[in-house]
Order: C-alpha cells, then sequence, then structure tokens
C-alpha cells in the first residue's frame, strides 16, 4: 500500500491557487469596462468560441480561462436567470444573484475537488447610468468583488488594469472606451514589452447598451467593429447579434437526409 | 424554488452539464412544475372553468406577416375580459398569437418566449422558423391531456424566415392541432371561434404579395367579420376606444402598431360598415 503523506490544509490550498493561477495566466485576457453608453466588453479572441454572452436582459458575462470550465458555468447563469426570470419576473434577476450563484460554485469547487477550475468570470450588470452599473469579479476560488467601473481578467491583469485606470472615463464615448480596451489589452505580451496592434480579427466585442429597451445585449462584428477601431462612430441599427438561424441550403434537407440522396438515382449512385 | 440545491452551496449538476439545449427539457427536471400540461386534473369537462380567448388571424404579406386578434375572452355565456392581449411577439422575428383556455394558452406562450431566448443565448444562434415551429408543436402536444377535458389551446405561429428557401416569401405562417399536429399555411390563417368567418372574408379579400398595409386593413376587416357573426368574437369597442392587437413580423423584426395607428385602421374599417354592413 502506497504511504500517504500528512499535507496541511494551508499546503493543499495555497497548491491549488497556485495550479489555478498558472492556468488562468497562460490564456489571453478580457476587459470590461463602464462607458457613458453602457458596459464595453473586450476579449483578445481568435477562434469562434465565444468567451463573451449574455446571461440576461441587462446582465452580461465575460470569462478568461479554460473554455469547458466557464462554458459550463455560463450554461448553468443562463439556465438560472431563464428559470428565475420566468418563475417571478423579468426585473428579478439580477446580476448579484448570479454572481452569489458563481461564487458559491466556483468556492465549492475550488474547496471540495482536488483540481479547482481554472477561470476567471465578470458578470455585469448593465444600470440606468455608470454609477448604477454593476461589475462583479469571480476568481477561481470563489472569492468575489465589486469592481469600481472597469476590470481585466487573464494573462497578465495586473498590468492591464493599471492601463485602464490611468484613463478609465466613465463618461468617455464607445470609440474611446474600446481603444482604450484594445490599448490595454495589447500593452501586454509584445516583443520587448512594446505595443501590439490589435486588429478585428483578434477581438472579440459586446456591449450592454444602456438605452435598449428588453435585452441590452449587442455584438460588435465585422464591418462595425473595424469602423469602431478606426475611430468612427458606432451604428447600434447594424448591431450584430448570434441571430442568424441556420440556412436553407439544397445540401440541408429538412426531411430525412437519405430520401434525398437517393431518390432519382440508380444503383450506380449516379443521378 | 424547486432546483434542489447541493449541500456544498454550488450550483446542481443539472445547471452546469452540456446537457440540452432546450429550457423546457431542462424544466422537466429542475422545475417540472412550471410546464403546462402536467397537472392532473379531476375527470371530467372543465371547460368552462376559466376564461377562453378568441380569434386570431395571421396574413403573409410581401414583406414577412401580420398577425391581429381580438381583444376579448369568454367564460361561457360571460365577457371574462375585453382588453386581453392574444398577440405576441416569440422572438425578435416570429409572433405567437393563443386560442382557447387564455390561462394556459398565456403560460405557454411566456414558456414559449423563454424556451427560443435560451436557445439563443446557449447555442449562440437563433433557431430556424421551422425548428420553433416544431418546438412549438411539441408543447401544444404536452397539452392533450388537459385539452380532452376542455382546456385546449391552439396557438398561431407566423414569423419573418431569415433563412427562407422561397426568398419571395419571407413570411410564413404555421397552424397546429390539439394533438400537435403542425401545418404549414400559405397566403393567410386564423383560430379560435370566429375563425370560420375570418377565414371566409380573407378568401375573396387576400391576394399574393398585398402589402403590410393593406394587409392590416384586411386583418382588421377579417376580425370585424368573424364579431359580426360570432359572439364570443369582440368587435372594435369604439365607445372605450379598444381596438385589436395588430403586430407585424419583417426584416426590421417585430412591431406592434402603435395605438394611433389601429384607431385609424378601426375606425376606417367601422366607417365603411356603416355604408355596407358586408363590407
Amino acid at each position: 500500500m502506497a504511504m500517504q503523506f500528512y499535507a496541511s490544509p494551508e499546503q493543499v490550498q495555497r497548491d491549488r491557487s497556485e495550479y489555478a493561477r498558472k492556468g488562468i495566466a497562460r490564456g489571453r485576457s478580457a476587459v470590461v469596462l463602464t462607458y457613458e453608453g453602457g458596459i464595453l466588453l473586450v476579449a483578445e479572441n481568435v477562434t469562434t468560441l465565444r468567451k463573451i454572452s449574455e446571461l440576461y436582459d441587462r446582465i452580461g458575462f465575460a470569462a478568461v480561462g479554460r473554455y469547458n470550465e466557464f462554458e459550463s458555468l455560463r450554461r448553468a447563469g443562463v439556465r438560472m436567470a431563464d428559470l428565475n426570470g420566468l418563475s417571478y419576473d423579468r426585473r428579478d434577476v439580477t446580476g448579484r444573484a448570479l454572481a452569489n450563484a458563481y461564487t458559491q460554485t466556483l468556492g465549492a469547487i475550488f474547496s471540495e475537488t482536488q483540481k479547482p477550475y481554472e477561470v476567471e468570470i465578470c458578470v455585469a450588470q448593465v444600470g440606468s447610468s455608470p454609477e448604477t452599473d454593476e461589475l462583479y469579479r469571480i476568481t477561481y476560488d470563489g472569492s468575489v468583488m465589486d469592481e469600481p467601473g472597469f476590470m481585466a481578467m487573464g494573462g497578465s491583469a495586473e498590468a492591464i488594469s493599471a492601463v485602464l485606470k490611468e484613463s478609465h472615463d466613465t463618461t468617455a464615448d464607445l470609440t474611446t472606451a474600446l481603444a482604450l480596451a484594445v490599448k490595454g489589452l495589447g500593452s501586454v505580451g509584445g516583443d520587448n514589452g512594446t505595443q501590439r496592434e490589435l486588429g478585428a480579427a483578434q477581438l472579440e466585442a459586446a456591449v450592454l447598451d444602456r438605452t435598449r429597451k428588453g435585452r441590452a445585449f449587442r455584438r460588435i462584428t465585422g464591418a462595425a467593429l473595424e469602423t469602431l477601431l478606426a475611430g468612427g462612430k458606432d451604428k447600434p441599427a447594424e448591431g450584430g447579434t448570434d441571430a442568424s438561424p441556420p440556412p436553407a441550403a439544397e445540401d440541408k434537407p429538412t426531411v430525412s437526409a437519405a430520401s434525398v440522396d437517393l431518390e432519382g438515382k440508380d444503383d450506380t449512385g449516379k443521378s | 424554488m424547486a432546483a434542489g440545491f447541493d449541500p456544498s452551496g454550488r450550483l446542481p449538476d443539472l445547471f452546469t452539464n452540456a446537457g440540452t439545449s432546450s429550457f423546457t427539457q431542462f424544466l422537466t427536471q429542475a422545475a417540472p412544475e412550471l410546464l403546462p400540461g402536467r397537472r392532473p386534473l379531476p375527470p371530467g369537462m372543465s371547460a368552462d372553468i376559466a376564461p377562453h380567448g378568441t380569434t386570431i388571424v395571421a396574413i403573409a404579406t410581401a414583406e414577412g406577416v401580420v398577425m391581429a386578434g381580438d381583444r376579448r375572452a369568454t367564460m361561457g355565456n360571460l365577457i371574462a375580459s375585453r382588453d386581453i392581449e392574444k398577440v405576441h411577439p416569440a422572438d425578435a422575428y416570429s409572433l405567437i398569437g393563443i386560442a382557447g383556455t387564455a390561462g394556459i394558452g398565456i403560460e405557454l406562450m411566456r414558456l414559449f418566449q423563454v424556451e427560443l431566448e435560451h436557445y439563443e443565448k446557449i447555442e449562440l444562434a437563433m433557431l430556424s422558423l421551422d425548428g420553433k415551429a416544431n418546438r412549438l408543436a411539441s408543447m401544444v402536444r404536452g397539452n392533450l391531456g388537459a385539452a380532452m377535458q376542455g382546456l385546449a389551446v391552439i396557438p398561431l405561429f407566423a414569423g419573418y424566415d431569415l433563412a427562407p428557401a422561397d426568398p419571395a416569401r419571407p413570411g410564413r405562417i404555421f397552424s397546429f392541432d390539439v394533438a400537435g399536429g403542425l401545418y404549414e399555411e400559405t397566403g393567410y390563417e386564423a383560430i379560435g371561434s370566429g375563425s370560420l368567418f375570418a377565414k371566409s372574408a380573407l378568401k375573396k379579400k387576400y391576394r399574393a404579395g398585398v402589402s403590410t398595409e393593406d394587409a392590416v386593413k384586411l386583418a382588421v376587416e377579417a376580425l370585424y367579420d368573424a364579431a359580426d357573426d360570432d359572439t364570443a368574437t369582440g368587435g372594435p369597442d369604439l365607445t372605450r376606444k379598444i381596438y385589436p392587437v395588430v403586430m407585424t413580423a419583417t426584416a426590421e423584426g417585430t412591431q406592434r402598431l402603435s395605438e394611433a395607428e389601429v384607431t385609424a385602421v378601426a375606425e376606417a374599417v367601422v366607417a365603411g360598415r356603416m355604408e355596407n354592413p358586408g363590407g
């Protein structure tokens, strides 16, 4: 039988923390900040797997770290929000309740399981003015912090936070806010500490639009993002959503595929 | 709330697993009491215990669809409500109208709205219009037991198809039967107690490719005809200023016509009938 060595609880917690912190620091960063028209969420992301998404009408979600772990947390948040919204009322779903559920969940996972989640998440709730916006940072061990209008997660979060802190302004417009977020994200990871230039293809961006009724979440993609990055103005009407359904196409029959494939064909498989 | 809580305080597995993208399927495990059609009912007919909603019409137009519903709910021979709203947006591009037991219908509609939004948020993509209709059909099917005891709900579903098979017909209408059967309609469709008369009126006036503006008039006319011959359908109420709910779904999304717009159309229809009661 293998010898069981004694490890003090402090040691165990420290090891787990270190493990989680290392995992999170390896990934690319995300930035969340308030501006005049709402809350801007930006992540450095070259894939189509999303780090930023909508939880509810006024509530958004951003995460860094291991995809499978924060994706399951995101689903849980959407399910909890929709369940509460249906049982009570849409107004009764709050960012604080979701942040509470996340902190409980991550805290329990951290102290009870062998491997902690290597994630850091942000729950952002947009209010009627920048002062009433709420940003919650929830870390791998379940601790939660109420952030003052801006936050950076993952990678070299501290260095990015320093850049944000220097020039964050709640009265800035979206163009300025995005420029600051991109400057922050690009301030780390360059050769010899030089500033990196990030283009639309390397960024995932969305806003929680203060002025919108109902669902405030709006993705900024493609041409709209390029315009904003180039210093142009935001055009809310062109705001991309995740909305488009799968297209109808000849190669995507809506009835059993086999019957379509075989019809009008002889045994050799030719038409 | 029914969702069981883990003693550790973390969200139960049910919430975090990859599982299903469907909210109703999630509810069957998390909170089955929130699903309509799952409650045991005492034997016998219970048709007259709750208000019933009546007539809804939908018309496909060149730009999308128009859906309109009267404002009456009845309980036996009584008017239960003069200003009930039975036409609602299902999501950004589709509309749902309900006829039958109002309570169950409204519950079904709310659940359907959450179902579509939930899928969109989980999958980061909208369901296809056919997918939405199929989803609604299965929800209607779930209510079959209650329907056989007189608490039937029949929805009407219509929407702007963002990826239509035929680009010339972006507006599509789907009707349902009580057993969950799903049928795509061409041109127009009506449900509810006055639907017979509404459809007869539309049969004479509807032309394919009608503009949205004309379709709004047609819909209000059809509801007037339904109210003319069916006691359970409410006509334009000039004294209380209660007019039909009219909504459109086009490339710009769903939109409810303002009170002023509907008032103008309804008053024009009534004025026309003053001269010619048959329309």
